[in-house]
């Protein structure tokens, strides 16, 4: 299991888009992926869970990714979030 | 002739036909009593629902833009999620018709969304609503609502953000919802199009089907249904004085603000937060008079960061250029509350612990946000500027404090611009004083608002006190002179900044007593600056 946390610089926090660019950047890899947020715990495969979370900037939210590819999933996911939310 | 109310969010007068909109009402299918032939049509039903949605996508970048097309592109996204699809599939395995499950899993998402605790997420509750109708609807074989030929006003329960992107704009002259806020996609697309519409008005569909003239007066909030004659002069009259109005100001635009005899006088505006500096170029403003800037600090758990303030501050620097900005430092207080200051609750907010004297006392809210103004400073004409000043003592240490600041970032090797430090006048210390100030400041902006409620003890926000909040005041009058005559003896400039910067009645006085720039809501600039021109002074 790869774990890593970020820390969300969006100022309007995670919202439908970045949740759903999340989830197209989760779809290709077989792992499973969570995110946990202060607020509360989402499978980054489900859009609405994401939104649910309702996290804000500067929340800290830490990723769990674990499967045969959790190694490339989770640098690339690492990746995508500091580029995105 | 029937008449009501409705709350106006674009000013402005249409008259024309009412074409009530109302969401299709055709019964659902029932069941197959197959559930995996119900799983099927709910298949293909989302994916002509994507298409739909690819389709109307392209056609919202287009006409309304990127950020717009943003909320069909979350439909689209919604449409795959997974927990609503397995919701649909689960009602479907329960007995339930493709077009009922696909309607009742999205009212479960979107009432959950409505119940959170987040404005964002609870205004997210129509996109659901609205991708999942329009499932509902493909399986119905309901094929949409249509439009009349021509111009209409269009009346309706309420519009899903959907609906309001495949209207044909050109076509709508207002739109009047019984339902929806300030802040609905209605309203914005009716500010966005520039057309008077009123939200929560009290109209009734079915009278609207049944009546020929409907009357929109934005101005107002009225609407008006085959109004009489006198009623029709009288908003065709105000039609015709807004468009001719509108005309006349746009000979205004670009030119300077000059008086006959020559007195040069800057025309600001007023905004809130940096994205209002497009706008405010947008309405030919030559400068930026006041920038609160509480957004910066509101509706958050923390204190900004000094990168997040000056990332803020530069972007509107770099978007004015040459023209003046004038930042505002923080004017929070008890009556503006944010928990995480940990403010005690006051009394008296009014004359509580706010503005300059939070920021006297507590250095660490104070700090990053000097020094994030004097950063910024290299990236444009940024002046600052304190508020609820009351004694020459508060600005010289204010000041001392900005000196010492750039001096550390002179040592860091951060470039800094001299920034000129104005009070901004709005306790009437303040305006006695105003000749002592004057020698610490570099100008002055007045405030009239906080000056009005101060000089004559009257609460602003009571709304018992209407008749005795009177800006025109000669106790005022005789303050706003002194100010004036003070900066000028001085040699410094006075600007105004409250809502009298707007005021008609008050510009040729102003000139008179020697304000030299006056700051407004940037609509205003053009209509102000065609009294400055017209102006002997």
């Amino acid at each position: 299991m790869k774990e890593f946390k970020h820390v969300i610089t969006d100022p309007m926090g995670m919202h439908a888009r970045p949740a759903g660019m999340l989830v197209k950047a989760v779809a290709p890899f077989a792992s499973k992926v969570t995110i946990t947020a202060p607020t509360g715990t989402a499978d980054a495969r489900r859009l609405m869970a994401l939104m649910k979370l309702a996290a804000k900037q500067g929340m800290e939210l830490t990723v769990t990714v674990e499967g045969s590819d959790e190694d490339t999933a989770a640098a690339e996911l690492q990746a995508f979030l500091t580029a995105n939310l | 002739m029937k008449i009501g109310t409705g709350l106006p969010v674009f000013p402005g007068v249409s008259i024309g036909k009412a074409v009530v909109y109302r969401k299709a009402q055709s019964t659902a299918p029932v069941s197959s009593g197959d559930p995996a032939a119900e799983q099927a049509k709910f298949d293909a039903a989302v994916i002509t629902a994507r298409n739909q949605l690819s389709a109307l996508y392209e056609k919202a970048k287009v006409e309304l833009g990127e950020e717009k097309a943003a909320i069909v592109e979350v439909q689209m996204l919604m449409l795959d999620d997974l927990d609503y699809l397995d919701g649909v599939a689960a009602a479907i395995q329960g007995g339930a018709a493709a077009a009922v499950a696909a309607l009742e899993t999205g009212e479960e998402f979107a009432a959950v969304f409505a119940a959170m605790d987040d404005e964002y997420m609870n205004a997210r509750s129509a996109d659901i609503r609205d991708m999942s109708h329009r499932i509902y609807d493909i399986l119905c074989g309901n094929t949409g609502f249509q439009l009349p030929e021509g111009k209409f006003l269009l009346v309706a329960e309420d519009l899903a953000p959907s609906e309001t992107i495949q209207l044909p704009r050109e076509r709508i002259l207002a739109f009047v919802t019984r339902q929806g806020s300030s802040s609905s996609h209605t309203a914005i697309l009716a500010r966005t199009l520039n057309i008077p519409s009123l939200v929560q008005s009290d109209i009734e569909l079915a009278d609207a089907e049944g009546c020929t003239v409907l009357a929109v007066d934005g101005f107002t909030g009225n609407w008006y249904m085959d109004p009489d004659d006198e009623t029709m002069a009288m908003l065709k009259a105000k039609q015709a004085e807004a468009a001719a109005g509108r005309a006349a100001l746009e000979a205004y635009r670009g030119k300077e603000s000059i008086t006959k005899s020559g007195k040069k006088i800057i025309l600001a505006a007023n905004i809130g937060c940096p994205e209002d500096a497009e706008a405010a170029l947008a309405a030919d403003c030559e400068g930026v008079g006041l920038m609160r800037s509480e957004f910066l600090y509101l509706g958050r758990d923390s204190l900004p960061t000094e990168d997040e303030l000056f990332e803020a501050y530069k972007k509107v620097a770099q978007a004015m250029g040459d023209r003046p900005v004038v930042i505002r430092t923080l004017d929070i207080g008890a009556d503006k509350q944010v928990d995480y200051m940990g403010l005690e609750k006051e009394e008296n907010p009014a004359l509580g612990l706010r503005g300059l004297r939070i920021c006297l006392t507590r250095e660490e809210i104070f700090r990053p946000q000097l020094r994030a103004i004097l950063r910024a400073s290299a990236y444009g004409n940024l002046m600052v500027m304190f508020p609820m000043v009351a004694s020459v003592w508060e600005l010289k240490e204010a000041k001392a404090l900005c000196a010492q600041l750039r001096q550390e970032l002179t040592a860091e090797g951060i470039e800094t611009k001299d920034v000129p430090i104005g009070v901004m006048v709005e306790t009437p210390a303040a305006a006695v004083l105003a000749h002592e100030l004057a020698k610490e400041a570099a100008f002055f902006s007045v405030g009239t608002n906080d000056l009005t409620q101060y000089t004559l003890a009257v609460d602003r926000q009571n709304a018992n006190l209407g008749k005795f909040y009177d800006p025109y005041h000669p106790a005022l009058m005789a303050l706003l002179a002194h100010i004036a005559r003070s900066a000028n003896d001085a040699g410094i400039w006075a600007g105004i900044c409250g809502e009298l910067g707007a005021d008609p009645k008050m510009t040729e006085k102003f000139i008179e007593m020697g304000y030299k720039e006056l700051s407004m809501a940037a609509g205003r600039i053009l209509e102000i600056r065609k009294i400055v021109c017209e102006s002997e002074q």
